[in-house]
């Protein structure tokens, strides 16, 4: 017996238990809650440099039955959902008090939790989907948690296209089901390498592929795909803004994009379909940086503008993963197509900690000022000290200033993707890096500095229990950078060579 | 909603209990022949959201209240999943840990049964309480729907 | 073949009244045929022409194995309608809400954020 399992038992028994004991005790949601992130996150965080393990559900061996199945990669991920949920929900505490049926939003939050936590461990590719439909639908309500006109229309829309990605999702699972005849992702990868192998992929595969890139872009907003992101992610209240941005997109989308295509599709040398499938995902990518960026910076709401922003940085995580594929598929040397992954997969984890913070210092900031728009905004940092100096941190993490975090995992995705070859691609991410200096300095300018004006002349700083998780946030945004080599290569390093090598994966599930 | 006419009253009444009683085999015996917890417990909810139909929606509640539901939507899921954790005795999450029994009899296939009984109640009481919420809310709003689409 | 061309078809059909028509509730049918297009799709995988229930009994004849269905694309299609219900229920009581609020099922009168 192994604790993979209470990844997703734990939030998932909270999320029953919640409602239930909700309707004898107010209380019920903060503090079973509170309780159960707080175990998860302490679970997550002390499973740094296990090592990988299965988990048989019932006892039956795959490819027969569910396996549960936490290596590196699951075990980033995992950091990442579970810290920053536990610091989300913190913050929603004090900043949810102002709505009404908050039973019903501690549950969702921890279904949530669940399904996302459900995705990251699940070796089996039905599972996938039914987690990830678990921990979408719990979006989609919390979006529209609010039920304001803006809130549903922008919930109706995620609902919507969400939909169509699991549609495309379920198809994709069942081409693949059809075709290899199993669906434990190990032992379709087994099988796909050997009955599949060679330079002609079966086309029922190519169609699944599509479907799968499809679906996941979707989930995670890449940007033919963009268009639902910068309205639920703006409607949301603050600490979900801040789950759907630093989380979610990354454990529905890059995440299942990474397991899916680099476990049971695998880039293998010298397969022509490979070569194209890495370059679509680093086109996507290449758009989403151009498009998230440019927009950005005509935004005058403050969340919109870190909405378009999280489009662009998903794109910065993709591209890295994507030139890693690429690199894997046309033959070139392993170490390079590792360090690109790992530049991938540390602005993942580096995004998820400075998105978050930014999305709960905006949440606090509308509380105390009242208002979105940067416009009404100036000389925050005289009311808000605390608030003021987190958001400048991650502020200047996410443009890239050289001793915080962002600058590192930017360097390495770039300084891969010139050592590939794609001298054009990696221009285009050096000038948008400037871009996103451009509309940080932008806020910075209108919002933190500057004589007091506005909507922020009233404004006080927020209770303690809100300004903490900005504070801790603000923490790793400086730590990640400083603390690599210490820490960071006992969580990156693993999930890098987890994507690198295949073989290890299916050895690790089938035994 | 009041509820429908004398007819429909009577033939709902006597037709719900057969209803249930056919919900409640379909669940006992969802491991021995088709069927299961959730074709079941939707069987059993489709008798409550009958009543509700036919006689309004006090007469329903009155059967089963809102609290009801609730409580009994939650008590089923956590059923469930308890019956997940006593697998781990075993040493694994969802072991059948149950003695098999003796096979195509009622009290055979270990947890199987239990599970199909715990997400009856699961399913049946969170159907219940979606038609209900959407029932509610209809009235609410549809009254100035309909004359809106009316010519 | 033609079978699995008609899921796609239908598939089609769905995005089509999901993408063409204005009406949300339209729009939520377009969904759902959408999903039952693909819950087809996964029942045809599974089927077998003169199948047989998948119950092994002792002393069964192996060569009857062979007649069995697959039973596993059912197991998923019983799934994946459990969410589709769920994801319907979520969509209509949205639709509701949003008609409680704007008067209108027109998607280009509610449309006010711009993506």
């Amino acid at each position: 017996m192994n604790a993979v399992p209470l990844f997703v038992a734990i939030p998932l028994g909270a999320a029953f238990l919640i409602p239930l004991f909700g309707l004898w005790w107010k209380k019920s949601g903060e503090v079973l809650a509170t309780l159960s992130t707080l175990v998860l996150a302490v679970m997550a965080i002390s499973s740094i440099g296990a090592p990988a393990v299965t988990h048989h559900m019932g006892g039956w061996a795959p490819p027969v039955g569910i396996a549960l199945v936490s290596d590196g990669l699951a075990i980033l991920l995992l950091i990442a959902v579970n810290v920053i949920g536990f610091l989300c929900l913190v913050y929603s505490l004090k900043y949810m008090q102002v709505y009404s049926g908050l039973p019903k939003y501690y549950s969702l939050f921890m279904l949530m939790v669940a399904g996302m936590n459900g995705v990251v461990v699940s070796g089996d590719l039905f599972n996938l989907y039914v987690f990830l439909e678990i921990a979408s639908i719990a979006s989609y309500a919390l979006v529209a948690f609010g039920v304001e006109a803006d809130e549903l229309e922008a919930g109706f829309k995620y609902l919507v296209l969400g939909s169509v990605a699991s549609v495309m999702i379920l198809f994709a699972v069942g081409t693949v089901y059809a075709v290899t005849g199993t669906l434990n992702m190990a032992d379709a990868a087994r099988e796909i390498s050997t009955r599949f192998g060679g330079p002609e992929m079966n086309p029922a595969l190519l169609l699944a592929a599509a479907l799968f890139l499809m679906g996941f872009s979707l989930k995670a907003a890449l940007v033919p795909f963009h268009a639902w992101l910068p309205d639920a992610h703006p409607s949301a209240p603050a600490p979900i803004s801040a789950m759907l941005s630093g989380v979610v997109i990354k454990s529905l989308g890059v995440y299942a994009i990474c397991r899916v295509f680099f476990h049971v599709f695998g880039f293998m040398p010298g397969v022509t379909s490979s070569v194209i499938l890495a370059n679509i995902m680093i086109w996507f990518s290449v758009l989403s940086i151009v498009f998230g960026g440019l927009l950005a910076v005509g935004q005058w709401d403050l969340k919109r503008l870190l909405a378009y922003s999280s489009v662009g940085q998903i794109g910065y995580v993709m591209l890295g993963i994507g030139v890693g594929a690429r690199v894997l598929a046309t033959g070139g040397p392993r170490s390079l197509a590792g360090l690109a992954i790992l530049g991938g997969l540390f602005h993942l984890l580096n995004h998820a900690a400075f998105k978050s913070l930014l999305f709960l210092a905006s949440g606090a900031i509308q509380q105390a000022t009242g208002t979105r728009d940067m416009k009404q905004m100036g000389g925050l940092k005289e009311r808000m000290p605390i608030t003021a100096m987190t958001t400048n941190i991650a502020a200047l993490s996410i443009a890239g200033v050289p001793p915080f975090a962002g600058f590192w995992s930017k360097l390495i995705i770039i300084f891969a993707a010139v050592k590939a070859g794609l001298l054009v691609v990696s221009f285009i991410a050096i000038a948008m890096a400037f871009v996103t200096l451009v509309y940080y300095v932008k806020l910075q300018r209108e919002v933190l500095f500057g004589t007091v004006r506005g909507a922020v002349e009233n404004a006080r700083e927020v209770p303690a229990l809100m300004y903490v998780p900005l504070i801790i946030l603000a923490i790793f945004c400086v730590g990640f950078g400083l603390l690599y080599p210490v820490l960071g290569y006992r969580i990156l390093e693993p999930a890098r060579d987890a994507l690198l090598n295949g073989a290890e994966y299916i050895k690790l599930v089938l035994g | 909603m009041k509820g429908m006419t004398l007819i429909v009253k009577t033939i709902s009444d006597f037709v719900v209990a057969f209803i249930v009683v056919f919900g409640a085999y379909i669940v006992l015996y969802g491991h021995l022949t088709p069927g299961g917890g959730f074709s079941g417990g939707v069987i059993i909810a489709c008798a409550f959201i009958l009543l509700m139909l036919a006689h309004g929606k006090d007469v329903a509640f009155s059967k089963l209240s809102e609290r009801a539901a609730h409580i009994l939507d939650s008590a089923g899921a956590i059923a469930f999943l308890v019956i997940g954790w006593i697998g781990v005795v075993g040493g694994f999450f969802f072991l059948n840990v149950f003695g098999r029994g003796e096979q195509f009899r009622l009290l055979s296939s270990g947890m199987i049964l239990p599970a199909n009984i715990a997400i009856a109640f699961k399913v049946g009481s969170s159907l219940f309480l979606v038609f209900s919420a959407l029932a509610i809310f209809r009235r609410r709003s549809f009254r100035s729907m309909i004359e809106d689409e009316l010519p | 073949m033609t079978v699995y061309f008609l899921c796609v078809v239908l598939l089609t059909m769905g995005l089509y009244c999901l993408v063409a028509k204005k009406n949300i509730v339209k729009k939520v049918i377009g969904l759902i045929i959408m999903e039952y297009a693909v819950n087809l799709y996964l029942i045809i995988i599974g089927y077998k022409r003169g199948g047989v229930a998948p119950v092994i009994e002792r002393g069964m004849n192996p060569a009857a194995l062979e007649r069995f269905v697959d039973p596993l694309p059912q197991a998923l299609v019983l799934t994946s309608i459990v969410i589709g219900l769920g994801v319907m229920a979520l969509m209509v009581a949205m639709c509701l809400r949003l008609y409680e609020k704007h008067g209108t099922f027109d998607m280009s009168q509610i449309s006010k954020l711009r993506g």
